[in-house]
């Protein structure tokens, strides 16, 4: 536990002596400040509480950033020190394989920890200046935290994959952004494309259902968006709401597993790798 | 008594399309200073990563301190085992104390003791500089640092001088000269064999994954039986007269008018100092050169090709 602490506690330093919790930080708060400044605008006069608003705003940019955040600190985990040439010398200490991964994995987690407790954090505080504290749906609020810092402890967990798989940074570049298109932009797509194809004879609820949580990021739009009946009608999830999606519980599962998956593949790809 | 610190038995490493290691058996005394010896590729650093454990050998079997380096104990194993890689990098972002201290962390061992080792470097007053900014020789001094943290028994150095500059060197030998001093076991891979040699107990010298010799200089000397060089300058008065020396299988050549070249063969150096002290109105100046690693080694080599 001690060595896993201590390569958490060098990922987090290194973090913040490369910038790269300051960059991750300033990109969240951006994005959540402008749109908690932006308010209604862009969906016009709503019955609906700033909170809420800024939940499904939110929580619909959250989908494209935070995975392309989580993947740019993790793609390079062990084939950037393998090619730095320090793989070779931290894999001589008394240091096993799976603790170097949970090590990593723990330190990233908790910059984007801090990314998204500053950023989100800060686009909060600005409702409570601007509304006070009844401005809405708080609660609504604080499970966006949660749920973002797991979709990023997701695609963290997916980019240590990607790094112990491939031989060069390059290609673990390429593969990371492959993944990411597939996660946020293809996956819906070709879902899409499929429903409309089917027309409703083979694909039935429950098999919507399951495709849906098979992809983290629909989990986690699902968790934001869906849940609640007050943000569900503003987002225009209403109809899968109470039909599909699974319930809360399922998608946090959903989620928790994608975390799991890739770092016990991640443990087992790489005490194979030949250093 | 454990009389062996590692013990190589039979060992053959395959990599997917070349095998770098074939049928290797070697031991490791305890307190001794091993130099391992061959070009670029001959298996040098995979021999090393065979003794941490970094791989499995194909085939054979590893012991270091009596356990098995890739085995489960491996961790514990580690502890009592100094690395210095070949291309010492570290993360440039990171200050030499900063870095020290995460690996004495992971050794178990106390911040004090790290930054201490880091002053014996002489680097404490660069330990709050970013290693990014470090020259060559400040890195290899902040590898040696690290590879000492823990007081292990076993250093194993990967090409530790090469890339330095020849003060940088000279403290590298110094260093390994201190570790023999206070009874480690060193095992510095090396293709710079001239200068390993006053510092080496003993020479494994490994070509194309396979050991060609092992043992201690003067063994491996007097099994190769390599002549003795000698060069002497004659004086000017006397380069016209010519002293004969034709004895005892004693080969002489004469490449300049002054200058005579004898090739003496091993266990005849006396007879050949006998034979020129009675020349010695004609000699302006001797050098003596006894057979070096490097000569040893174009031998052994040249003889390991004849074999194939």
């Amino acid at each position: 536990m001690k060595a896993i602490l201590r390569m958490a506690m060098q990922e987090v330093r290194a973090g913040i002596r490369n910038r790269l919790v300051l960059a991750t930080t300033l990109v969240l708060a951006a994005l959540a400040v402008s749109i908690v400044f932006l308010g209604s605008a862009p969906v016009g006069v709503v019955d609906a509480d700033p909170v809420s608003l800024t939940v499904v705003s939110l929580a619909s940019l959250t989908i494209f950033l935070v995975p392309l955040l989580a993947l740019m600190l993790s793609f390079d985990t062990v084939v950037g020190e393998a090619e730095r040439g320090t793989l070779l010398l931290l894999l001589s200490y008394p240091v096993t394989r799976w603790q170097i991964v949970a090590g990593k994995f723990l330190g990233q987690s908790v910059i984007l920890v801090i990314a998204t407790l500053l950023g989100f954090g800060a686009a909060g505080l600005l409702l409570l200046l601007q509304h006070g504290s009844d401005a809405g749906d708080w609660p609504a609020f604080i499970r966006l935290i949660a749920s973002s810092i797991l979709l990023g402890a997701v695609f963290i967990a997916i980019g240590g994959l990607v790094s112990v798989t491939v031989r060069e940074r390059a290609t673990a570049a390429g593969a990371a952004v492959g993944i990411w298109l597939v996660f946020v932009l293809l996956y819906d797509g070709a879902l899409l494309a499929l429903l409309v194809a089917d027309q409703g004879r083979f694909i039935g609820t429950a098999t919507l259902d399951a495709l849906l949580l098979l992809n983290p990021t629909d989990a986690y739009r699902l968790y934001n968006l869906a849940s609640d009946p007050r943000i569900a009608m503003l987002s225009g999830l209403t109809g899968t709401a109470t039909a599909e999606g699974g319930s809360n519980a399922q998608q946090l599962l959903a989620l928790l597993a994608w975390v799991v998956a890739p770092l016990a593949l991640t443990v087992r790809v790489f005490s194979r790798r030949q250093p | 008594m454990n009389q062996t610190i590692a013990r190589f038995d039979d060992v053959t490493m395959r990599f997917a399309q070349i095998s770098a290691l074939q049928n290797v058996s070697a031991t490791l005394a305890p307190g001794k200073v091993v130099a391992l010896v061959g070009h670029n590729g001959a298996g040098k650093t995979t021999f090393l990563k065979l003794l941490l454990g970094l791989l499995r050998p194909t085939s054979g079997s590893v012991a270091v301190l009596g356990a098995d380096p890739a085995g489960r104990n491996a961790s514990i194993l580690r502890r009592r085992i100094g690395f210095l890689p070949e291309t010492v990098t570290f993360h440039g972002a990171m200050t030499g104390r900063e870095l020290i201290c995460f690996f004495a962390g992971l050794k178990g061992v106390a911040a004090a003791a790290a930054v201490e080792l880091l002053s014996q470097v002489n680097l404490e007053d660069a330990g709050s500089r970013r290693v990014g900014t470090y020259s060559k020789g400040m890195r290899q001094r902040l590898g040696m640092a690290q590879a000492l943290l823990g007081d292990p028994e076993l250093l194993l150095l990967d090409e530790p001088t090469s890339g330095l500059d020849p003060h940088s060197r000279h403290r590298m030998y110094e260093t390994i000269d201190a570790l023999r001093a206070q009874g480690k076991t060193v095992v510095a891979s090396t293709h710079a064999l001239a200068e390993i040699e006053s510092h080496a107990d003993e020479v494994i010298l490994i070509h194309g994954g396979r050991v060609l010799a092992a043992g201690t200089l003067t063994e491996l000397r007097g099994a190769a039986a390599l002549p003795t060089m000698a060069k002497v300058r004659l004086r000017h008065d006397a380069a016209h007269s010519m002293p004969c020396i034709d004895a005892n299988g004693i080969e002489m050549s004469r490449p300049a008018p002054d200058r005579l070249d004898f090739r003496i063969p091993a266990g005849h150096l006396p007879s050949f100092l006998d034979i020129l002290a009675t020349s010695r109105s004609w000699i302006e100046d001797i050098e003596i050169e006894p057979p070096t690693l490097d000569r040893l080694y174009q031998h052994l080599l040249a003889q390991a090709e004849e074999d194939q």
